[in-house]
C-alpha cells in the first residue's frame, strides 16, 4: 500500500521548501521528495561562500522560512534548522521519475520504485538540471565547463567566463581572485543581472580584476585559445579554461511526461501556468524557476501561496498593493482582470507567464490619454516602449502634414525605434480615441527582449516594416511591402566591417537602423571616403539599378544593424511601384554627383574619414573648432566654467584631441546615440534629455564607470570647488581667481567629498544653448550634428 | 559650417556699417554750413559726434559682454563681427565730425587716440584671421605642453648620451641644458627665436668637435649630434608657438589701454565743447 498525502511536493528548493514550510504550519499532511542527500541541491550547489541576493527588493517575503541577503552556509544552514524545527516531512535520495494520475489522486513513483499517492502535486524542481550548451566549434573539448563549485580550486589560470547573468558574473568575480579572468557579454550591457551582481562585476572590471568583453559571442574554441566575435572584429586570446554559464531550460521530457504541456516548441519554453501556479493538468502546479521565475524570493513566496490555493483560499500576490497602485488610473478595477486584459488585447505580451507580466507590470507606467493627447513628439530623444491595451493612437509620419498619419489599434505597440537606434524618435503620436497605453521602460524591455524569443521575434517583424515605410517608402501601402519585408534579414556590423565590397555582386540593400557607414571607392591604389551615410538612409541601391557589380566599399563606422532586403524582391517592388522607383531613382543620381563631387576634393573625403576615426560617427552632437579661426583665447573653456551649474569646472578641454585638415575635435562630450557612459550607470543617473543631451543627474554616486566606460576621455571626476567669489570682488579685491576654472583645485584632495561625474549636458538648462560655442569670439567652435557635418556641402 | 567673423551673416556688419559711413559722406557733401566750414559744431557735427561718441561707449561694452559668460541669446562672435565693422566705421563717421580741422588741441588728441586704437583693432583683426593657421601648422599635432616635454625628454637624452663623451663635449651639454631659454620678456616672445640660443651653440661646438674624433667616439658623437639638433628643432618649434601666442594677444595690451586714454581725451573733448567753446 502507497502512502497517502494531500500534498506532495517535488524539489527542495526555495519553492518548495516554503510550500512545505507553510503545509507542516497548517499541518496539511505533505511530503517534501529532495533527489539528492541534501535540501535546495541549486543553492547547494553555488560556489563556496557566495553571497545570496535577495532582490527584488519592493517586493515583501511571505513565507514560514526565513530569507534575507547573506551567504550561502548562512541560509542552508538556517534553512536546514527551521527544515526540523517547523517538522517539515522531507524524505531526501527520492528522485521522482513519473508523475501520473489526475487531481485528487497522483502517483508519483520514484526511483527506487516505489510509489506515493497525493491529491496535489507542486512541482518544484527549477531548471538546474538541464543547462544550455555552448554551440561553437570546439565547445566538445575537456576544459569547456558548465559549472563551478568552488572557485578556489583554480589558481594561476587564464579563465573566459561565458554569459552575463548571475551566475557568469558570480563565478568570474570569485575567480578573479587567484586567475586571469575575462567575461564574454553577448550583449552590450550586463543587464540581465541582479543589482547587487552588476555593482560586484562593474567594481571588478573597473579594478582590472575581470577584463569585460561587451557585444562578443565565441566563435570557436582551441585546446589554448578562444576566439571571440566583437565589435571591432574577432580577438583571438589565449585561455586555459572556459566556464559557460548560459542558463538552462526546463526539462522537458519530464515535465511533459507528468502531461504539462508547453505554449511553444522553442527551448526556452517554459509550462504555462494559471495565477494559482496551477498547470493545464487540474491538482498539479509548478513554481519557481520551472514556472518562469528564477528569483529565490518570488519562488519562496510562490511556495507560501501555492498551498493557501489548494486548500481553496484566495490569497493576493504579494506584489498586489503595488500593481493595485499603478493601476489605479484605470478606475476600480481587479489587477488580475486588467492583467488579463493586457494578456488578450496585446499579443505580444499574449505568451507571458503571468509572474512575468506581473514583474514587467512593476517597471511600467499605464497611461490614459484622450484623444488629441500628444504621447510624444517628433524629434524627441525619449527613448521608452508602448503598447496600445486599448483604443487608437495615429503616427503623424510626415513632420510636414499632421493629416497623413498612420492609425494603430489594440494590441499594436510603437516607440520600438527608441530601443534600438538611440536617435530622435521619428514621428509624433497622439491619442486618436481613449486609449489605455502601457509605457515600459527602455531597459525593462530589452531585458524581456533579451531572454524572451518570441517576443524579439515578433518585435523584428514588426520593426523591419516599419523601418521600411519610414525610412524607404513611406507612400507604399504595407500590403506591398511584405514580401520585400518577408526576406529581409537583420544583420550587424561592427565597427570597420565591411557590408559589401567594391567589385561584389550587387545582392540586396542595406538600410541602416542604427550606426553608420562610410561609402569609399579605390581611386590611385587608395581608399578614398566619397560619402558618410547615417542611419535611417539606404545603401546598395546603386548595383541594383545598374545591374552592375558594386560600385563602391561600404564599411560600418560604429557598430552597425542594417536590415538586409533581398535584390530580387526589391526590384519586383520598383517595378510595381512608380512613385518609389522615381524617389529611389532620384537619390540614385544624387549619389552619383555626390560621387563624382567628392572624387575632385579628396580633402574632403580625407577628413569624412578622420572624423569618422575619432569616433564622430556615433555623435548626435559634436564640438569642432576650426583651428584656422580658433585665436586660442579659451574663452570657450572660461564660459563653460562659469555656468553656474557647472561649478566653475570646464567640462571641455579646448587644446586637448586631435587635428586634421585644421578641423580639431577637443575633449568634449559628444552625446552618442548609444552612450557608453549609461551602459553601467548602477544609480541610473545618465539620462538623455528631450533635446538629446546626454546628462549626469544629481543621483551620481561617484562609483567612475562613466568615466571609464567613456572612449574620448570626456568625463571627469570631480568634487565641486569651493564657493568663487564673484567678478567684481576679483577685480577689485584680489579675492578667488579670475574668470574661468582654476584648475589648480582639480587635484587638491577635500576630506569627506566625494568626487562625483561631471560632463558636458550641452547647457540645457541655459537659455541660448551651449556656452562654448556662444562665447567663441571669431566662430571657430560649432556644434553640429555629424549627420550635416560630413557632407560634401559642409566639407567644400 | 564654420564661419568667421569677416563673412558673418553674409557680411551683416559690414553692410551697416558701409550704410552708415555712405549716409555720413552723402550728408557732409550736401549740408551747407552757416559760416562756411565744416566743423563740429554744426547740425551735422553735433548729429556725427554724438553717434561717435555712443559707438565709442558701445564698442568698449564689448569687453564687458566677452566675459558675461553664458548671457544673452547672441552669439558672441556677432558682437565681434559688429565690433570690427562699426569700429572702423568710426573713421568715416569721426573724421567727417572733426570736419577736417586739426590743430594741437584736446580735440585732435581723441581723434589720433582714435585712430591709435582703430589700427590697433585692425592689426587684431589681421592677426586673428593669419596667425591660427600659422600656429596650426607650426604645431604638427603637438601642444605647447607637450612640446616642453619632449623638449625635457631630450635634453635627458643629450646629457646621458654626452656621458662617456669627455670633459668638453659634457660641459657644453651640460650648459645648454642649463641656459637655454624659452619664452621670457615680451620682446623675446616676439622675437620667435633666440640667436644666442645655448642648444644651439653647444650643438655648433660639439660639429666642430666631432670632426676632430674617429671611431667609436665619432659614432657616440653622431647619436649626440643627432639628439640635439633634434632638441633645436624642436625649441625653435616650441619658440614659433610662442611667438604666434605672443601676436595674437600683444595688440590687445595696446587696444585696451589706448581705449581707455581715448575715453579720458572724449570726456574732456566733450566737456571742453560743451562748457568753455
Amino acid at each position: 500500500m502507497a502512502e497517502r498525502f494531500t500534498v506532495a511536493i517535488v524539489g527542495s528548493g526555495p519553492g518548495g521548501l516554503s510550500a512545505a514550510g507553510h503545509a507542516a504550519k497548517l499541518n496539511v499532511s505533505h511530503i517534501l521528495l529532495e533527489r539528492t542527500s541534501h535540501a535546495s541541491d541549486t543553492i547547494y550547489k553555488y560556489q563556496k561562500g557566495k553571497l545570496v541576493m535577495a532582490t527584488p527588493d519592493i517586493l515583501p517575503l511571505r513565507s514560514d522560512f526565513d530569507f534575507k541577503l547573506g551567504i550561502r552556509e548562512d541560509i542552508l544552514g538556517t534553512w536546514d534548522r527551521q527544515l526540523k524545527e517547523q517538522g517539515v516531512n522531507i524524505r531526501y535520495n527520492a528522485e521522482v521519475t513519473g508523475i501520473k494520475g489526475a487531481k485528487g489522486n497522483f502517483q508519483l513513483t520514484l526511483a527506487d520504485k516505489s510509489v506515493i499517492e497525493a491529491d496535489h502535486v507542486v512541482l518544484g524542481i527549477g531548471l538546474q538540471g538541464n543547462l544550455n550548451k555552448m554551440t561553437a566549434p570546439g565547445a566538445e573539448l575537456p576544459h569547456v565547463q558548465y559549472q563551478l563549485d568552488d572557485p578556489d580550486e583554480y589558481d594561476g589560470e587564464s579563465i573566459f567566463v561565458i554569459g552575463a547573468g548571475d551566475a557568469a558574473i558570480e563565478n568570474a568575480v570569485a575567480l578573479a581572485k587567484q586567475n586571469k579572468v575575462a567575461i564574454v557579454n553577448r550583449s552590450a550591457e550586463f543587464a540581465r543581472a541582479k543589482q547587487g551582481n552588476l555593482d560586484l562585476i562593474r567594481a571588478a572590471v573597473d579594478k582590472g580584476l575581470v577584463e569585460a568583453y561587451h557585444n562578443a559571442t565565441p566563435v570557436r574554441v582551441t585546446a589554448n585559445s578562444i576566439v571571440l566575435k566583437t565589435a571591432d572584429g574577432e580577438v583571438e586570446a589565449p585561455c586555459n579554461r572556459i566556464i559557460a554559464r548560459l542558463g538552462a531550460t526546463a526539462p522537458r521530457k519530464f515535465v511533459e511526461g507528468c502531461g504539462i504541456q508547453f505554449p511553444s516548441a522553442a527551448p526556452s519554453a517554459l509550462p504555462e501556468v494559471s495565477a494559482t501556479y496551477e498547470s493545464n493538468v487540474p491538482g498539479l502546479y509548478v513554481i519557481g524557476a520551472l514556472g518562469g521565475y528564477p528569483l529565490i524570493k518570488q519562488a519562496m513566496n510562490q511556495g507560501f501561496e501555492v498551498i493557501e490555493f489548494i486548500l481553496g483560499r484566495q490569497i493576493e500576490p504579494a506584489d498586489e498593493p503595488l500593481l493595485k497602485e499603478k493601476f489605479k488610473g484605470l478606475g476600480p478595477v481587479a489587477v488580475n482582470d486588467v492583467l488579463a486584459r493586457i494578456r488578450a488585447n496585446v499579443p505580444i505580451f499574449a505568451e507571458l507567464n503571468p509572474l512575468v507580466l506581473r514583474e514587467l507590470m512593476l517597471d511600467s507606467t499605464v497611461h490614459t490619454p484622450k484623444p488629441g493627447d500628444v504621447i510624444f513628439k517628433h524629434n524627441d530623444y525619449s527613448n521608452t516602449f508602448y503598447t496600445i491595451v486599448d483604443g487608437e493612437v495615429e503616427i503623424q509620419v510626415s513632420p510636414d502634414d499632421p493629416k497623413q498619419v498612420v492609425v494603430l489599434g489594440r494590441g499594436a505597440f510603437f516607440g520600438e525605434m527608441g530601443l534600438i537606434a538611440g536617435r530622435r524618435r521619428t514621428a509624433t503620436v497622439a491619442a486618436r480615441t481613449n486609449a489605455v497605453l502601457i509605457e515600459t521602460a527602455r531597459r525593462t524591455m530589452l531585458k524581456l527582449i533579451a531572454s524572451n524569443a518570441p517576443v524579439k521575434r515578433e518585435m523584428d517583424r514588426v520593426a523591419i516594416i516599419r523601418q521600411i515605410q519610414t525610412y524607404m517608402a513611406p507612400n507604399t501601402p504595407v500590403e506591398s511591402l511584405m514580401e520585400l519585408a518577408e526576406t529581409a534579414t537583420l544583420q550587424r556590423f561592427g565597427k570597420g566591417e565591411v557590408l559589401f565590397n567594391q567589385g561584389d555582386p550587387g545582392d540586396g540593400v542595406h538600410l541602416i537602423r542604427s550606426g553608420s557607414v562610410t561609402v569609399s571607392r579605390r581611386i590611385g591604389g587608395r581608399d578614398m571616403v566619397l560619402n558618410y551615410v547615417a542611419s535611417g538612409n539606404y545603401v546598395g541601391e546603386m548595383a541594383l539599378l545598374t545591374d552592375a557589380p558594386r560600385s563602391a566599399t561600404v564599411r560600418a563606422a560604429v557598430a552597425t544593424e542594417t536590415v538586409k532586403l533581398d535584390g530580387e524582391a526589391f526590384k519586383r517592388l520598383l517595378a510595381h511601384d512608380q512613385r518609389l522607383s522615381r524617389e529611389v531613382e532620384t537619390r540614385f543620381r544624387e549619389r552619383l554627383e555626390n560621387n563624382a563631387r567628392m572624387e575632385a576634393l579628396p580633402e574632403a573625403g580625407s577628413i569624412i574619414e578622420f572624423l569618422v576615426n575619432q569616433g564622430v560617427g556615433e555623435a548626435t552632437d559634436v564640438l569642432l573648432i576650426d583651428e584656422s579661426l580658433c585665436v586660442r583665447c579659451d574663452n570657450c573653456e572660461k564660459a563653460c566654467a562659469e555656468i553656474p551649474s557647472h561649478h566653475g569646472m570646464s567640462r571641455l578641454d579646448r587644446e586637448a584631441g586631435p587635428t586634421f585638415a585644421a578641423i580639431h575635435v577637443p575633449t568634449s562630450c559628444r552625446h552618442c546615440e548609444h552612450p557608453h557612459c549609461m551602459a553601467d550607470c548602477p544609480p541610473d543617473a545618465i539620462h538623455r534629455a528631450p533635446n538629446g543631451e546626454v546628462f549626469i543627474n544629481d543621483s551620481c554616486i561617484g562609483c567612475g564607470n562613466c568615466q571609464r566606460n567613456c572612449p574620448y576621455g570626456v568625463i571627469q571626476m570631480a568634487a565641486p570647488p569651493p564657493h568663487k567669489p564673484g567678478l567684481l570682488s576679483w577685480l577689485l579685491f584680489g579675492l578667488g581667481h579670475g574668470p574661468g576654472e582654476d584648475k589648480s583645485l582639480r587635484h587638491v584632495k577635500k576630506e569627506g567629498v566625494t568626487k562625483h561625474a561631471v560632463k558636458c549636458d550641452m547647457c540645457k538648462d541655459v537659455e541660448g544653448g551651449a556656452a562654448c560655442v556662444r562665447a567663441c569670439p571669431t566662430g571657430a567652435a560649432i556644434r553640429v550634428d555629424p549627420k550635416q557635418f560630413l557632407t560634401l556641402a559642409a566639407l567644400r | 559650417m564654420h564661419e568667421s567673423v569677416v563673412v558673418y551673416n553674409r557680411f551683416r556688419f559690414l553692410k551697416a556699417a558701409t550704410l552708415l559711413g555712405l549716409v555720413a559722406i552723402v550728408l557732409y557733401a550736401w549740408h551747407d554750413p552757416a559760416g562756411g566750414l565744416p566743423n563740429g559744431g554744426t547740425w551735422l557735427g553735433y548729429g556725427l559726434g554724438t553717434i561717435g561718441a555712443l559707438l565709442i561707449l558701445w564698442l568698449m561694452w564689448f569687453g564687458v559682454r566677452k566675459r558675461s559668460y553664458g548671457e544673452g541669446h547672441v552669439k558672441l562672435e556677432a558682437w565681434l563681427s559688429a565690433h570690427i565693422y562699426l569700429g572702423l566705421s568710426l573713421i568715416v563717421v569721426a573724421t567727417l565730425h572733426t570736419g577736417f580741422q586739426f590743430g594741437w588741441n584736446v580735440h585732435t588728441l581723441a581723434y589720433v587716440l582714435m585712430m591709435l586704437v582703430i589700427a590697433s583693432g585692425a592689426f587684431g583683426l589681421y592677426a586673428y584671421l593669419r596667425y591660427p593657421r600659422l600656429m596650426t601648422e607650426n604645431r604638427r599635432g603637438l601642444t605647447l605642453t607637450m612640446m616642453m616635454q619632449q623638449i625635457a625628454d631630450a635634453d635627458r637624452d643629450c646629457r646621458e648620451s654626452s656621458m662617456q663623451l669627455g670633459e668638453e663635449i659634457n660641459r657644453a651639454v651640460l650648459q645648454a641644458s642649463q641656459d637655454t631659454r624659452l619664452g621670457g620678456s615680451m620682446w623675446r616672445q616676439l622675437a620667435g627665436r633666440d640667436p644666442n640660443c645655448a642648444t644651439l651653440a653647444a650643438l655648433r661646438s660639439i660639429e666642430r668637435l666631432a670632426e676632430k674624433t674617429s671611431g667609436a667616439e665619432a659614432s657616440a658623437l653622431r647619436r649626440l649630434v643627432t639628439l640635439m639638433t633634434k632638441k633645436v628643432d624642436l625649441l625653435r618649434q616650441a619658440r614659433r608657438d610662442i611667438q604666434l601666442s605672443a601676436l595674437m594677444q600683444i595688440w590687445l595690451y595696446v587696444h585696451v589701454p589706448l581705449t581707455f586714454a581715448l575715453i579720458a581725451a572724449l570726456v574732456a573733448h566733450v566737456i571742453a565743447v560743451f562748457f568753455y567753446w
